[in-house]
């Protein structure tokens, strides 16, 4: 993300470039880079996006709405949004006491608490699978005692929460450390100093300075929460309409070549993803204007 | 009411930002604490707030020791450098915020709240902008608001970080004479810090020159020009030429 950027620049990131005479290049130039960009954007994007809804429609409307009603395929809407459900709030809260104690406190060990926040995103998704795997499964570190308490995580529900936490931890976190950073910690300051308790201080003067990148961070979390395939495929089990993510559920519908079915819940994830770029897009503005204020502010210049 | 540091301590590392600094200030005075940067003057002002903890020493606030309690326990005004306002609330909201998040029974009603603010905006001269975010505001206009943010609590001690240090020099020069004129309308015990030397000579009632984390000297405007103790202070109020002598004696 451009965030260093940003910080460094201070005020002067909200100024766009202008191209002039000496920057900028021939007509030719520019319609071939253009075209090359629309090609690459065509062929990989809206082509394959185009597709996953046609052959979703191909039989009409009614057999559309069928396949989507099939048990199977509700069962996995639901585990989904099950899932991401207990995923995304969970992940708000420990995302936002993350990026709290980074951006607000200095304490020992705190690069540490940076890397482990980027785990997830270092690690493969299936190895972060298998981990929980080799955790709680009947071979696993702690799988003699979950059987003999008669619970089960791994190829349940549970195991699938637990990799998607685990998958979708970073977003929110990483999307407010920068900003939390840039605010630093003289508004809080200030409300202590006006009488104000720790939790009046929060929710009234931190988290409105923080909203518009938390949702952008939670928008983020929920898109990757519902689509996350590779760590929730190991710990799943594939039991049909039981332990099946959507994602999941697509695979084996595909494999069984039922075309048709296999787009139609497919199409519902990319119209999540269309409706999360939207939303994302608005929230990103709004997102980026805070943090530019907030890094103008601290610079303390004078606009008379 | 009066304030009293004694043999404050405190390091940040290795570094020793206050090293035994010892003050006092008189209920009613308007203080300022002089020195270049990296002299511990802000730490120095930010202890006396509460906003940060001494390794050792006591602050008393009437006799009353008060090195235990936070800032939200010490009922003080602090103004920041970059006036801290909050952004996201108006100028009204902000100079309201103080008397908004006191506990239910002592929180005044919203006519109060009102009255108060408004009495605020008009001694600060904003009256029409109350309705304005902060990033509409020059520069000079946030520090007052900053001000009265503070004052609306009705502290018994008003701090000041550096208040001038990040505006044009003609608005400055307006600001701190306003300042003066504050404070010799409200009589609150007030500090200030700055490396300015004309802002302390010109403002202030008595002038702490700090170096180093110790406090050179202490004394009225006059007293710390006219007679310095030490050669720093000597060097660091004005532009000074330094003879070196050597005393024959037959």
């Amino acid at each position: 993300m451009a965030t260093a950027i940003t910080l460094r620049a201070g005020k002067f990131a909200t100024t766009p470039r202008v191209a002039t005479a000496a920057t900028t290049e021939s007509t030719a130039v520019r319609w071939i880079l253009i075209s090359i960009a629309l090609c690459f954007l065509v062929l990989f994007l809206f082509l394959p996006l185009a597709i996953v809804f046609s052959e979703a429609l191909r039989r009409g409307i009614g057999a559309y709405w069928k396949n989507l009603l099939q048990p199977d395929a509700l069962a996995a809407i639901r585990l989904t949004l099950l899932a991401a459900g207990i995923a995304v709030p969970l992940n708000l809260l420990f995302g936002v006491a993350a990026a709290w104690a980074i951006g607000k406190f200095e304490f020992v060990g705190k690069s540490l608490l940076i890397t482990l926040i980027d785990l997830p995103f270092s690690v493969s998704p299936v190895v972060s699978g298998l981990i929980y795997v080799l955790l709680f499964g009947l071979q696993g570190l702690l799988g003699p005692w979950l059987a003999r308490h008669d619970l089960q995580i791994i190829f349940a529900v549970p195991g699938i929460v637990l990799a998607t936490i685990f998958v979708t931890f970073p977003f929110v976190a990483r999307e407010l450390i920068p900003l939390l950073q840039a605010q630093g910690q003289e508004e809080e300051e200030a409300a202590l100093a006006l009488g104000a308790s720790g939790w009046q201080t929060f929710f009234r003067v931190s988290l409105p300075n923080i909203k518009w990148g938390l949702l952008y961070g939670v928008i983020l979390c929920n898109a990757r929460a519902m689509g996350e395939f590779g760590a929730v495929s190991v710990v799943s089990g594939h039991i049909r309409g039981r332990t099946n993510t959507m994602p999941l559920h697509i695979e084996i519908l595909y494999n069984e070549y039922q075309f048709a079915a296999a787009f139609a819940v497919a199409s519902l994830l990319a119209l999540l993803a269309l409706a999360t770029l939207v939303i994302k897009t608005v929230v990103e503005w709004r997102a980026r204007r805070q943090l530019a204020e907030s890094t103008q502010w601290n610079g303390g210049e004078q606009v008379v | 009411m009066s304030i009293e540091a004694n043999s404050i301590t405190k390091k940040f590392g290795q570094f020793a930002a206050l090293d035994e600094v010892s003050l006092e200030i008189p209920s009613g005075e308007l203080v300022a604490l002089l020195g270049p940067s990296g002299s511990g003057k802000t730490t120095l002002l930010r202890i006396i707030a509460g906003l940060e903890f001494a390794d050792s020493g006591t602050v008393l606030f009437d006799g009353e020791d008060t090195t235990q309690r936070t800032a939200r326990d010490r009922r003080v005004g602090f103004v920041f450098q970059h006036y801290a306002l909050f952004r996201h609330m108006t100028v009204f909201e902000n100079i309201a915020f103080g008397l908004k998040v006191r506990p239910r029974g002592q929180r005044p009603s919203k006519e109060q709240i009102h009255a108060k603010v408004d009495e605020l905006l008009r001694l600060i001269q904003l009256k029409n902008l109350a309705n304005r975010y902060p990033s509409q505001l020059s520069g000079g206009q946030r520090q007052r608001v900053a001000l009265a943010r503070a004052l609306a609590v009705e502290p018994s001690v008003l701090l000041l970080d550096e208040p001038f240090g990040s505006l044009d020099a003609k608005v400055r020069l307006e600001l701190r004479r306003w300042l003066r004129q504050l404070h010799d309308e409200v009589q609150i015990t007030s500090v200030f810090v700055t490396h300015d030397q004309d802002e302390a000579l010109e403002v202030a009632d008595r002038v702490a020159v700090m170096n180093k984390g110790r406090i050179e000297q202490v004394g009225s405007p006059d007293e710390v020009y006219h007679h310095p103790l030490t050669p720093f202070v000597y060097n660091f109020l004005g532009n000074v030429n330094l003879f070196h002598g050597r005393k024959i004696v037959n």
